[in-house]
């Protein structure tokens, strides 16, 4: 592998070009069809250069869209709102619920321990309108349709199992001993759990947080069906904008900028966490 | 050794029963929220045994297994099963190949490749609903810069999405662009762990590439490649975000796939019965699927655990 010819080291140079091209261009080409206005984003044929204009985002934040069919008031910054308070809620209950489920997990051998654990995870694998259908209907008579607390618990469903699986590796991979010597010196377990498990496990309950957070933000299917309007997260929202603002493409890009912008800075700016996450949640377990 | 220890070093507080509820008493919140999801999921197997449409109250009750005897003989149902297969097929092979051509590039742990293989995170980290969106505006006929590309190529008025010939192409243009990372890095990361020393001894041989890769590298990065699909298959078979965002599983019913026939069958014809069946039928299938992923999952965890 290492008297690999100048040749080769073209080829692989074009295909690296490539498949980077392929998977960075579609966000590339939306911001930048945020800062152009309809006269510019209809030209053929297109070309990146434009007066960038920052109309498209000010519409959004004002939440006053002028269309060609007159005014139009949306509430974009409430859903982008929603979002930060859905998914940052759903990942502080789940953990709260979930790191000391892991605990026992990972340190107790229980009797049912495996069955119970085993019983979260598959809610990873099973369709989620197969939940969702039936809940709507619960909802509409319990009155959590188109509430938060409605909303954050049916989250649960995608940061529990996520928080469970990653936080109980994280802790199976430290070793017993520090916790026991704690004990040992007299301490109750919860003062050790407080003081010792959680603080050595924090970097995989920080991994599988971040990550849980990005699939909250990122979900469509559980808001579509159980929040209208006004508790609509940006997934949900940005589809609507869409066929309600029609023909101001600038202001759909932008709208779609600014919903995927959040997850994508956070995504970077901790990417050695959740790969790390990812591979060790997915493979190693 | 750690039963002794308990013994000698209890608090006097902490009785006998405490100690043994504990691991419930921890596990109890998470377990009941479980339990509050179970309660809809065998209210929708309730639901696909009964004659339940939202519009028709006064007609509702049980029929057993009727709605699922109907789907036998239902080509919309038929179809339903093939379009979801043919795209989860479909999908998972295109991303299978296509990441671990990307993890062999990116192999060597080089600072490039590096901020490569995070910066092909992106298209993973943006919601599936919101990449559909991305595309859909990428692929519009009046102004869309891929429309424009393959008019260049001679196809005009390419219609995409909304073309029944060219629909699942497209969506699964938009999946192969959000899910190939997610295969990438698992791989990657497995191609990474590998033991070095079969590959130097491979190429001290002067053993053919092709053969190393075929004999050495295939096999043992086979665990990784089997979780990565199955992972995806289970997804890709329930696919929904990209494909209501994107068509509605238009045109006609060319993408009317598991989750989005069952979303229609609800809110649109209202009928309950049929919705919930459909989806047990999905579950069913992804049950099935899961297994088959659980088993080998915890065999690999054995060796792991067991192996080091």
């Amino acid at each position: 592998m290492d008297h690999t010819s100048g040749l080769e080291r073209a080829i692989r140079g074009i295909l690296i070009g490539l498949v980077l091209i392929f998977f960075l261009f579609p966000i590339f080409w939306i911001v930048l069809m945020s800062f152009q206005t309809n006269e510019t984003i209809l030209r053929i044929p297109p070309s990146i250069v434009f007066e960038p204009t920052l109309t498209n985002y000010s519409a959004l934040i004002t939440g006053r869209l002028e269309t060609t069919a007159g005014n139009l008031d949306i509430a974009f910054m409430k859903n982008l709102w929603n979002s930060v308070l859905l998914s940052t809620l759903s990942v502080a209950l789940s953990l709260i619920l979930g790191v000391p489920a892991a605990y026992a997990f990972a340190r107790f051998r229980f009797r049912l321990g495996e069955d119970i654990a085993f019983t979260l995870l598959s809610f990873r694998f099973a369709p989620p309108l197969l939940v969702l259908l039936p809940l709507s209907l619960y909802f509409k008579q319990l009155g959590l349709t188109n509430t938060y607390i409605g909303l954050i618990w049916v989250y649960q469903l995608i940061c529990l199992p996520l928080i469970l699986w990653i936080v109980r590796g994280y802790f199976e991979d430290i070793s017993p001993d520090i916790e026991h010597a704690y004990r040992i010196a007299g301490n109750s377990w919860w003062r050790t759990f407080r003081k010792i498990a959680v603080p050595l496990a924090m970097p995989g309950i920080a991994a599988a947080g971040l990550l849980a957070f990005i699939f909250a933000w990122n979900n469509f299917i559980f808001a579509l069906i159980l929040a209208s309007a006004d508790k609509q997260p940006v997934t949900v929202g940005a589809l609507a904008f869409v066929t309600a603002s029609g023909i101001q493409y600038g202001q759909i890009a932008a709208a779609i900028v600014l919903s995927i912008a959040p997850t994508l800075a956070l995504a970077l700016y901790a990417q050695r966490y959740l790969v790390e996450g990812l591979s060790l949640g997915a493979v190693k377990g | 050794m750690t039963a002794a220890a308990d013994h000698v070093t209890q608090p006097k507080t902490s009785s006998r029963f405490f100690r043994r509820a504990l691991p419930y008493l921890l596990s109890l919140p998470a377990l009941l929220v479980c339990i509050g999801i179970l309660i809809p999921f065998f209210t929708a197997v309730y639901y696909s045994l009964l004659r339940f449409r939202l519009n028709l109250p006064a007609l509702k009750g049980f029929i057993w297994f009727d709605n699922y005897i109907n789907f036998l003989s239902d080509p919309a149902f038929w179809n339903t099963v093939k379009i979801s297969l043919v795209y989860a097929g479909l999908t998972v092979g295109v991303e299978l190949l296509l990441g671990l051509g990307i993890a062999l590039l990116l192999q060597k742990p080089t600072r490039f490749n590096n901020v490569a293989s995070i910066l092909l995170l992106l298209p993973l980290m943006t919601a599936p609903a919101l990449a559909a969106l991305m595309w859909k505006l990428m692929t519009n006929p009046n102004f869309g810069i891929l429309s424009y590309f393959v008019s260049l190529l001679g196809f005009h008025n390419f219609k995409w999405a909304s073309d029944p010939s060219t629909a699942l192409l497209t969506v699964t243009l938009v999946d192969v662009w959000v899910y190939t990372p997610f295969i990438m890095i698992l791989l990657l990361a497995g191609l990474r762990s590998l033991p070095k020393a079969p590959f130097e001894a491979a190429a001290l041989d002067g053993v053919p590439r092709s053969f190393v890769f075929f004999r050495i590298t295939l096999p043992m990065l086979l665990p990784y490649i089997i979780t990565a699909s199955l992972f995806r298959l289970l997804d890709s078979i329930q696919q929904f975000d990209i494909i209501y965002s994107m068509t509605q599983g238009g045109p006609g019913d060319r993408l009317m796939v598991f989750q989005v026939q069952s979303y229609l069958e609800f809110f649109q014809y209202t009928n309950v019965g049929r919705s919930a069946a459909l989806l047990i039928i999905l579950w069913a299938i992804t049950y099935l699927l899961s297994n088959v992923f659980i088993k080998q999952w915890l065999k690999l965890r054995e060796r792991a655990h067991g192996g080091a």
